[in-house]
């Protein structure tokens, strides 16, 4: 497989904030590739070096073969963003909003209206072509963000939170679309607090904190080695349980008035505990990336 | 490929009646009490003098609220240049752009208070041909120093500070209303620091077909004043938008 972005000590400061702190890291062509990391993370910092809309501190990146500083014209023209925040223009139509950005490419006029069509159809939004964009809805936005990330048939996708705020349905529709996407071959990177859209989407994901990647692979595998199978969560523990656990070399978590045991065989071990203590509430789940997230960046808030 | 930015903006309605209001009312109205203005010598009815002012003023303030409030409301709240350059366009080219769109709504204004002036007679041929150029030079100036602003202020309300500190005084002391020779001598000086001041001397020597040496100064004034706003806009523009 061969790479289509590639950092080597990638760095980023800002006065004297460390944003990305000499991160390596590799995306293959046609992977989806996810980043993740709790606010402040340095993920975005990262997504914007690789759209080249942030100058790079130091260390090497380069996008399609090409370095982020000499060439950021060559690259922009090959990549799609679908930005986190709504900048659609307010003043265009649905289909006048491709159009337009289609100029940016010096895209001729005919190909940029059958593209705009084209994509508008498969976003979901052929009715919406002439409708104003305060009219549109949140899910409405986001779609169409996505389709004019994809005006220039970019060989890599980039969308920064792009289900945030919507509703199921918003989200599985967008869900769809880039799976739909992956297969034509798009690479897509993708960064996303959900942990639930990493696991359905990502190949391949980091997860980031302060500035550093603290673990990189394929969700299935990082929550089997970091977790491991299931996990049971067990309210108002008492001493006698939790001194068990750690005699029995049970890998578990104390947070507040909870305790999760971390296991691969989580029938015994829960039969095990429900004959020997007395439980007023238990629950037997599948291990989840969320755990490996919170496991790896702690359950502090980040504000 | 900068041309592409200014179909982005096409909302507008130029503000271009006010010029028309004041060429009745202070033309008119007031030129009665006045009658007539010495202006390099030469006697002259105040409309006629006052007339280019008119189209100093809409070119100054054209170019000025275009670039201040308009690409303040794209760049901050429309999030428009963030999804410019996102594309293959760099933030040199989404500002060059701006100022440029700003330059162009100045053509346009004054080109409307100028037909208004030529069908009252106020200019005469062959001068009033060249007004068309000037205005878009001197509109590129006022839209760079425009930007300059945009690119520091904190936020929208802070643009009161250039209104009131810079676009009032010249409004009112950059040639417009009367001739500057009625001032005290640091009165002239002052004046002549001023960009409207060489906008305006430029357009009323072009009405009247009277060029003075003066006017080469103020062409040069402008060039330079431009190229230098221009610059320092766009470094700091980038400055508050690359990060």
């Amino acid at each position: 497989m061969r790479a289509v972005i590639r950092a080597e000590r990638l760095r980023k400061t800002f006065d004297s904030l460390v944003a990305v702190d000499n991160i390596d890291f590799e995306v293959n062509e046609g992977e989806c590739f996810g980043f993740l990391g709790p606010n402040g993370a340095g993920k975005t910092t990262t997504m914007r070096m690789i759209c080249c809309t942030s100058p790079v501190t130091k260390g090497m990146l380069e996008v399609l073969g090409m370095n982020v500083t000499e060439n950021p014209r060559e690259i922009k023209a090959l990549i799609g963003v679908a930005p986190q925040e709504n900048n659609l223009d307010p003043d265009f139509s649905v289909l006048k909003n491709l159009t337009t950005y289609a100029r940016y490419f010096d895209m001729p006029r005919q190909i940029a209206q059958d593209r705009a069509k084209g994509l508008l159809d498969f976003m979901h939004l052929k009715e919406k072509a002439d409708v104003l964009i305060p009219d549109l809805s949140g899910g409405m936005k986001r779609r169409l963000i996505i389709a004019r990330a994809l005006m220039n048939e970019p060989r890599i996708l980039i969308l920064d939170e792009p289900t945030t705020g919507l509703d199921p349905q918003a989200r599985h529709v967008i869900w769809d679309k880039i799976r739909e996407l992956k297969s034509k071959g798009v690479t897509v990177l993708i960064t996303t607090h959900y942990m639930d859209e990493a696991e359905q989407l990502c190949d391949r994901l980091v997860i980031m904190e302060r500035g550093k990647i603290l673990v990189e692979g394929d969700p299935k595998r990082l929550i089997d080695e970091i977790i491991g199978m299931g996990v049971i969560e067990i309210a108002n523990p008492s001493k006698e349980l939790e001194l068990y656990l750690e005699v029995r070399g049970l890998a578990s978590e104390r947070v507040n008035d909870r305790v999760y045991i971390y296991t691969h065989d989580v029938d015994t071990v829960n039969r095990d505990i429900m004959s020997n203590f007395s439980i007023t509430f238990s629950a037997m789940r599948k291990a989840t990336l969320e755990d490996v997230f919170l496991k790896l960046t702690g359950r502090g808030l980040r504000d | 490929m900068d041309v592409f930015l200014t179909t982005w903006k096409t909302n507008f309605l130029p503000p271009f009646l006010e010029p028309l209001l004041y060429l009745v009312a202070m033309g008119l109205g007031f030129g009665v009490l006045i009658g007539q203005v010495v202006y390099e010598g030469q006697f002259i009815d105040y409309i006629k003098f006052l007339a280019p002012g008119l189209i100093a003023i809409s070119i100054m303030n054209s170019a000025f609220f275009e670039c201040t409030y308009g690409s303040y409301v794209r760049m901050h709240y429309q999030k428009t240049f963030d999804a410019i350059i996102a594309t293959p366009l760099s933030i040199e080219d989404v500002i060059t752009g701006e100022i440029l769109w700003g330059a162009t709504k100045s053509l346009i204004n004054s080109l409307i208070v100028l037909a208004v002036v030529i069908v009252a007679g106020l200019a005469s041929f062959p001068g009033l041909i060249v007004i068309p150029f000037i205005a878009f030079l001197t509109g590129l100036m006022f839209a760079s120093l425009a930007m300059i602003f945009t690119a520091i202020i904190p936020n929208i309300d802070s643009f009161n500070y250039p209104f009131f500190l810079l676009i009032t005084p010249m409004f009112l002391f950059g040639g417009t209303f009367f001739p500057l020779s009625v001032l005290p001598s640091w009165g002239q000086t002052t004046a002549l620091l001023l960009p409207l001041t060489h906008t305006t001397n430029l357009i009323r020597d072009l009405s009247f077909n009277m060029l003075l040496p003066v006017d080469l100064i103020g062409l040069l004034y402008v060039a330079l004043l431009t190229v230098i706003t221009f610059f320092v806009s766009v470094h700091l523009m980038k400055k508050r938008l690359i990060k």
